[in-house]
């Protein structure tokens, strides 16, 4: 079969790294091809290039057969080549029509042509099982339908390469079934497509051909028929992986952080918690699974203090902490794993010594009101960088320079190290590559051996899945359903998720 | 009472005011609509002002100091555009630079050419349309008459059109708002943002060309902060052109008012008070909340 795109020995420098290094990659006409990698392997800088928005110091690009210079996206279009980027590259206040036609306009009479590109549209639309509101804001639609948009905005250039970066990062799993279904008909159409993810069950299940990628490098080139996520995890990473977290029986003891009948009304007067109630015993990892903006992110800040909640209580032990200060809340025996790092978690234009002893400045040994102890704080980090990996091993790095991975870290050995009853977790391993994600799950995993009572929420089935005793699951600013194991499907999951399924307002609590 | 203040003379007062605040807002919206925040319209208005006098004294031309205050205000509009959007400089230091730069340089060659560093010889006019109506008003008659008037009308509808239902306008909208966006679309993100910016030296020009033609001459400062209250007309009018103008237009009833209330009973203090009272009413009784574009004011860097 002829090779719809090659890039030949292409080199990429940035000021201080190579992302790409002598980088040969085939894709044939007609196919999915996969391209996997942890994150910073070098994916996204390839496809960049090949879309124009990089040009490459070395190498060449070659198009249906031909070679081709493509120095700008304005080329790339023009060469049949779309890209789906994993930040959407769509303009929030314009509407659904305006983003697909932008620099694409058909004109009449020097004003656009609504009227016939309207109809182009849904006819590609109607072609493509692509649904989408053309007339609505595209600040206002769901990312699933965004990604639509996106979609048809590259199919309505007449791309017949398609580029996906990590479409799925955002989406149900009922939505991402119902991608994979528009792209399987895309391909059926004649449509090459390459499909950027570290999610290997999704390559198994959607890709052709897997090529991997790592530092920088191609590390692989694999049929997909041949080969097994196993794999394809040891050629991301360089070594075997663990994909499943190993994890013994849980040995629940007593509940130690009990939510009761919380409620929250936000600024706008939206119901954003809705009478939550659930349990955490000591020994078990709650997890809470759902689509973001459900409601998750409030019950945790009620929880660790960031929010005050309208009515409802939280306990640790017994003690009510709702309605405490952070600074109280943290007091009473509570660990926080913020769901966004950078906003919460670190100071970033600290170093790492300094962000490991976050919130716990005002401890005696660190220091008195007036002074820091610079050698315990010193002494501190040397502890925690090697006990939980942080690289580069240097304490005085600043947090802002680290990867994903090792900047959670930073995060959980702060909070790990501060040995408290209750761990709440949010989006513990967001952006964190398969060798950071495999680490942290077992540090949990090891916490709740040692007693710890800990509420993880994830928008990753698989972790929740992986890690969790019990699931609960939240829709609308509730808890629609609870499920004693992780003995679930994920479809099922979705189910509840997505609201198609519900049962009558069950407690989280009873281990 | 009421008659003599809305009086026809009152409509030509407020009109007269309202032109050159429309002209430069609108050159707001075009510049911001592409993501250039644009304080240096004060600056640009002033030269406008100046370049329109001197093109229009040593020529006798009014038409040719019309086109001498386009130049002067898209000059320092480029000056703008390649600090900001070339440069990547902070747009709010290079318009207050422009800004300050302007007041030097026209006192500078003002007192070059003619001699005085307050203000310049007198100066034709536009010639206006003969309106077969209002006679018996001569000023108001020859206001209604002037062409700018008209021009200014037709520039606030076609940009409406222009913002919102072309090819250009949904461009330069996208610039402004999501510029890496457009990028990807293939859209020339440095084109359309200078673009945007040196329309909003044109307009600012004729704003500075209606003062210099309205008062015949060019005095030190003429532009006196109507940059400033352009941009706020902008704000107000939700970087809408038609919004902007309707903006504009308040601003200009309120501050015709004030002269003419001015000398009546009430102290002049509070009726010195009345068009920015009525900007504080305005925006926050009934406007509501007011977003800018979403990249407006930030420089875009092509590689991260």
């Amino acid at each position: 079969m002829p090779y719809a795109v090659e890039l030949l020995n292409i080199t990429k420098r940035f000021a201080r790294t190579v992302a790409n290094d002598n980088v040969t990659l085939r894709v044939q006409s007609g196919s999915i091809h996969a391209l996997v990698g942890e994150n910073g392997a070098g994916k996204t800088t390839l496809m960049e290039t090949l879309y124009g928005l990089y040009q490459p110091d070395e190498g060449i690009i070659r198009i249906h057969e031909k070679e081709v210079s493509i120095r700008s996206p304005h080329d790339s279009i023009r060469h049949g080549i779309g890209m789906v980027h994993q930040h959407f590259m769509l303009v929030g206040p314009m509407t659904v029509l305006e983003n697909i036609i932008l620099g694409a306009e058909t004109t009449r009479y020097s004003l656009l042509d609504l009227k016939r590109t309207t109809a182009e549209i849904s006819e590609l639309a109607g072609r493509f099982s692509l649904t989408v509101p053309l007339n609505e804001k595209v600040e206002n639609i769901g990312v699933g339908i965004q990604q639509r948009v996106e979609i048809l905005k590259a199919i309505y250039r007449r791309a017949d390469i398609l580029v996906l970066d990590e479409p799925t990062a955002v989406l149900t799993p009922q939505e991402a079934a119902q991608l994979f279904r528009i792209l399987s008909e895309l391909k059926e159409e004649g449509k090459t497509i390459v499909l950027i993810t570290h999610k290997l069950s999704e390559v198994m299940a959607i890709s052709d051909h897997v090529s991997v990628m790592r530092r920088g490098k191609i590390a692989g080139e694999v049929e997909t028929s041949s080969t097994t996520p196993e794999q394809l995890a040891e050629m991301m990473v360089g070594r075997r992986i663990l994909l499943r977290v190993e994890k013994t029986e849980k040995k629940a003891g007593d509940p130690v952080l009990s939510v009761s009948n919380l409620s929250c009304i936000d600024k706008r007067g939206v119901n954003v918690l809705n009478d939550v109630s659930l349990e955490v015993a000591s020994g078990e990892i709650l997890g809470i699974a759902g689509v973001e903006g459900n409601g998750q992110s409030q019950l945790v800040e009620c929880i660790t203090g960031l929010l005050r909640p309208t009515s409802g209580s939280v306990t640790i032990d017994g003690m009510q902490i709702a309605g405490l200060s952070p600074k109280g809340v943290f007091a009473r025996g509570l660990a926080h794993v913020p769901e966004d790092r950078i906003k919460r978690g670190l100071v970033v234009e600290m170093d790492v010594a300094e962000n490991l002893i976050l919130g716990l400045h005002m401890q005696k040994e660190f220091g008195s009101r007036i002074s820091m102890n610079r050698r315990a704080i010193a002494e501190n980090a040397r502890l925690l960088i090697t006990k939980y990996d942080i690289r580069p091993m240097n304490p005085e790095a600043l947090a802002r320079g680290l990867s994903g991975g090792n900047q959670q870290k930073v995060i959980i050995a702060r909070e790990l190290s501060r040995n408290t009853q209750v761990i709440v977790a949010s989006q513990p391993t967001r952006g964190v590559d398969i060798g950071g994600i495999e680490f942290i799950h077992r540090t949990l995993v090891q916490a709740r051996d040692a007693g710890k009572a800990i509420l993880m929420i994830s928008a990753d089935l698989n972790e929740i899945l992986s890690l969790s005793d019990r699931i609960a699951v939240m829709y609308g600013g509730r808890i629609v359903k609870v499920f004693p194991d992780n003995n679930v499907k994920e479809s099922e999951l979705g189910l509840y998720m997505t609201g198609s399924k519900s049962s009558s307002a069950q407690r989280a609590s009873d281990g | 009472m009421i008659s003599q203040i809305f009086s026809l003379a009152f409509l030509a007062q407020t009109i007269r005011i309202t032109v050159p605040y429309s002209l430069a807002s609108l050159g707001g919206v075009y510049s911001e609509r592409g993501g250039v925040v644009n304080i240096a319209l004060e600056g640009i208005i002033l030269n406008g002002a100046f370049c329109a006098t001197v093109g229009t004294y040593y020529t006798g031309s009014p038409w040719f100091g019309l086109l001498c205050g386009i130049a002067g205000g898209l000059l320092v509009a480029a000056i703008h555009a390649v600090i900001s959007i070339h440069v990547k400089a902070d747009q709010i230091i290079s318009g207050i630079a422009l800004n300050l730069f302007a007041v030097g340089i026209t006192k500078f060659v003002l007192e070059l050419l003619f001699q005085s560093s307050s203000n310049s010889p007198r100066i034709a006019g536009l010639p206006y349309i003969k309106l077969g109506f209002i006679q018996n008003q001569p000023d108001v008659a020859h206001l209604l008459g002037n062409p700018l008037v008209l021009l200014t009308v037709l520039i606030v509808v076609a940009s409406h059109f222009i913002i919102f239902k072309t090819r250009f306008g949904l461009r330069l909208r996208s610039v402004g708002e999501n510029p890496e966006a457009a990028d990807t679309v293939g859209i020339n993100v440095t084109w359309y943002r200078y673009y945007g910016v040196l329309i909003s030296g044109v307009l600012a020009g004729l704003a500075g060309a209606w003062l210099a033609f309205d008062q015949h001459s060019f005095t030190d400062g003429m532009s006196a902060g109507r940059g400033y209250i352009a941009l706020a007309a902008m704000i107000v009018g939700k970087w809408n052109p038609l919004g902007a103008a309707a903006a504009c237009l308040l601003f200009g009833f309120a501050e015709s008012l004030q002269i003419q209330l001015q000398g009546g009973t009430l102290p002049t203090q509070f009726i010195q008070m009345i068009p920015y009272l009525a900007t504080i009413i305005v925006l926050a009784g009934f406007i509501g909340k007011s977003v800018a574009p979403g990249a407006d004011g930030i420089p875009y860097e092509k590689e991260k």
